[in-house]
């Protein structure tokens, strides 16, 4: 009985953990899609996550602060796209340029704002759903983020294999340069998909300092941006594979916590290993199968683009 | 048609290699003077605050060396590996492990100590950074698992485990609450070079570093390897190069070289273990390795420049209350304004309309 009563929060708690993840995890598919290997994800979600928290305490309104996260994270993406789309910049290394200036940024944004408590997000609360035992709580009483995130995949699934600019926007991570030939605008194409991953960064921190661990702490989405990144390859770039793998890294952050709530004597600090762990034993559970890889990685992912060239 | 475009050069502009990094400091400065004036304070105050004041003298020099010695040690190993298309992007959680490792044998010998403890420490903080860069090493050629994710991941790990030492095994037993060490007996402790500053023998480990870099890369069989396997693969392949082995090389020599780092830092300036070791030494790093143009002269330079950045930003936050923040921000970009400027080196720019195709 006793364990049946835990089961409800724990997933509810699972699902919010793993809601950051699957805003930045599935932006970021879109950018891969499209050919481009952005690794600045961690940097966009920090930046996102300081302007929505600074917007929503100096104007008290969540969706604003929502909103100009979502806008923050797109523009600090502009910088990557410019470097490597139109100056041909090497992806790799302008994405860890991207993180290192996210960092720093975000701490400086972020000064005036350390230690302001914010109260987060509503609760849904539908009579009869919301009340049921064990799930109800899990499936129907958490935030609307939470839901838009889930919302998020299906469309991102239509987006890419149902219409006509997500058959483009494949072809371009495919063959860029056949899709040139074809007159796709190459460039374009990838530029708004990457100002799309960064907004979907830019929800995924701001989700984290509004909501989730509704304050402003340096450099507090501690590597989720890289594990949404190993998320992508894990999902095999696909959208609800992607959901999978958040649920299942939002099920190790929660289970860390429980352990030590159920008093088992392990440091704390070994128990916050676990998802770093498991995400390395992820990505090699999932690399190992290299044809596997190549059958379903874009095939220009990381390659440079230069028209005239 | 666009106003402006990039036209192709035939060659690459050996000039341009040495110019952009120029042009980014330039450029970074000016984005500084823009950033400083917005902030609301004095830019040309604030810039000498920054990147002036803090060596106008014998200590402010000696912290430039002490800063420039981590990165340039971390740098060289990065930029080894760069070249071969290896992205360690572990060097901070390399740096730890040696820290880990190198100072745990202090605190294992500690009041039995000898004239053999620092060469072992030595030893002891290469081993234990190259064992932390083994691990993505081996993951990626056994598994195919990508170096640049496994490495970090591994940063944070050390970064935890770290922690847990010096709340548990590794708090000094006479201390307080406090998470921290003994601190180090004379044995353990690195030599200081320069009376009256904080330089100590790491300074000549990170320039032996450079010159046996440029030793490997400039005068070796398995540099020419690494130099052919980062351009073009499939040639290193025809060529019958072992691909395996400089992944291993390369990533076994960089860790070590962070943890020699790692090693150096609790066994000179901090002098004990604690759980801040680094600010961020190996993420910058990297960007050392690519200001220093992945060469170990440029990277000596380029570290130089970067220490100049930490210290600046402490300098500027007790002068004028400037954020401590500013440092990352310059790092970040300054390398973003490298990045973009080298398309110089392969590019010409042109204005106007396209001409007649020659």
């Amino acid at each position: 009985m006793n364990d049946l009563a835990l089961i409800g929060p724990i997933l509810a708690a699972m699902f919010a953990a793993a809601t950051p993840l699957l805003f930045a995890a599935l932006g970021e598919l879109v950018v891969e899609k499209s050919g481009v290997l952005n690794l600045g994800v961690e940097g966009m979600m920090l930046v996102g996550a300081v302007c929505g928290f600074a917007v929503t305490v100096r104007t008290g309104s969540p969706i604003t602060g929502f909103v100009v996260a979502a806008l923050a994270g797109a523009a600090t993406a502009s910088l990557f796209a410019v470097l490597t789309l139109f100056l041909l910049a090497n992806q790799v290394a302008t994405g860890l340029a991207l993180t290192l200036f996210g960092v720093g940024l975000s701490a400086l944004i972020g000064q005036g704002f350390v230690g302001i408590p914010l109260e987060g997000l509503p609760k849904l609360h539908i009579p009869g759903l919301t009340d049921l035992p064990v799930v109800g709580q899990a499936l129907f009483g958490q935030d609307i983020m939470v839901y838009l995130a889930v919302a998020a995949v299906p469309l991102v699934h239509l987006f890419l294999y149902r219409t006509r600019a997500g058959l483009v926007l494949r072809a371009v991570g495919e063959n860029h340069t056949a899709a040139h030939a074809l007159g796709y605008k190459v460039l374009r194409i990838r530029f708004f998909a990457v100002l799309f991953g960064g907004a979907m960064a830019g929800l995924g921190g701001a989700f984290l300092s509004m909501d989730y661990t509704p304050m402003w702490a340096e450099n507090m989405t501690s590597g989720r941006g890289w594990i949404a990144l190993a998320l992508v390859v894990f999902a095999t770039w696909k959208p609800v594979r992607a959901m999978l793998g958040a649920w299942l890294f939002g099920g190790v952050t929660i289970l860390q916590l429980h352990v030590q709530g159920l008093g088992i004597d392990v440091p704390s600090q070994l128990l916050s290993m676990l998802p770093y762990l498991a995400t390395v034993l992820v990505l090699v559970l999932i690399s190992r199968d290299v044809a596997r890889i190549r059958l379903n990685a874009p095939a220009c992912l990381g390659k440079l683009f230069h028209p005239d060239a | 048609m666009s106003l402006i475009r990039l036209e192709p050069r035939g060659q690459a502009s050996k000039t341009m290699v040495y110019v952009t990094p120029l042009l980014a400091v330039a450029l970074t400065l000016l984005s500084g003077f823009i950033l400083f004036m917005a902030m609301g304070f004095d830019p040309l105050k604030a810039l000498y605050s920054f990147f002036v004041a803090p060596v106008t003298s014998v200590r402010g020099v000696g912290e430039l060396v002490v800063k420039a010695t981590p990165l340039t040690l971390c740098a060289v190993g990065l930029a080894i590996g760069f070249r071969a298309n290896v992205w360690n992007i572990g060097a901070e959680g390399q740096l730890t492990l040696g820290a880990i490792a190198g100072g745990g044998l202090a605190l294992a010998f500690y009041g039995e100590g000898g004239w053999w403890l620092l060469p072992l420490m030595v030893i002891g903080g290469a081993i234990g950074g190259a064992a932390w860069a083994a691990v993505p090493a081996f993951l990626r050629l056994r598994f195919n698992a990508s170096e640049i994710l496994t490495s970090l991941m591994l940063n944070y790990v050390a970064l935890l485990l770290l922690s847990y030492l010096v709340h548990g095994p590794y708090r000094d037993p006479d201390g307080f609450a406090f998470p921290e060490s003994r601190l180090f007996e004379a044995d353990a402790t690195l030599p200081i070079l320069w009376a009256g500053t904080r330089v100590h023998l790491g300074a000549l480990f990170a320039l032996a570093a450079v010159a046996g870099g440029w030793l490997l890369i400039a005068r070796t069989f398995i540099g020419f390897q690494i130099k052919v396997i980062g351009l073009t693969p499939a040639a290193a392949g025809y060529a019958g190069f072992d691909q395996k082995r400089i992944v291993w090389l390369t990533l076994l020599l960089s860790g070590a070289l962070a943890g020699i780092a790692g090693m150096g830092e609790v066994a000179g300036p901090i002098g004990q273990i604690t759980a801040s070791i680094s600010p961020g030494y190996g993420y910058t790093a990297i960007i050392v390795a690519f200001l220093g143009r992945l060469h170990p002269v440029g990277i000596l330079l380029a570290a130089l420049l970067m220490a100049l950045s930490f210290i600046g930003g402490e300098a500027a936050q007790i002068a004028m209350g400037l954020p401590k923040a500013i440092t990352g921000v310059f790092q970040g970009m300054l390398l973003f304004f490298l990045l973009a400027s080298d398309v110089l080196i392969r590019y010409r720019v042109r204005f106007g309309a396209r001409r007649a195709a020659a």
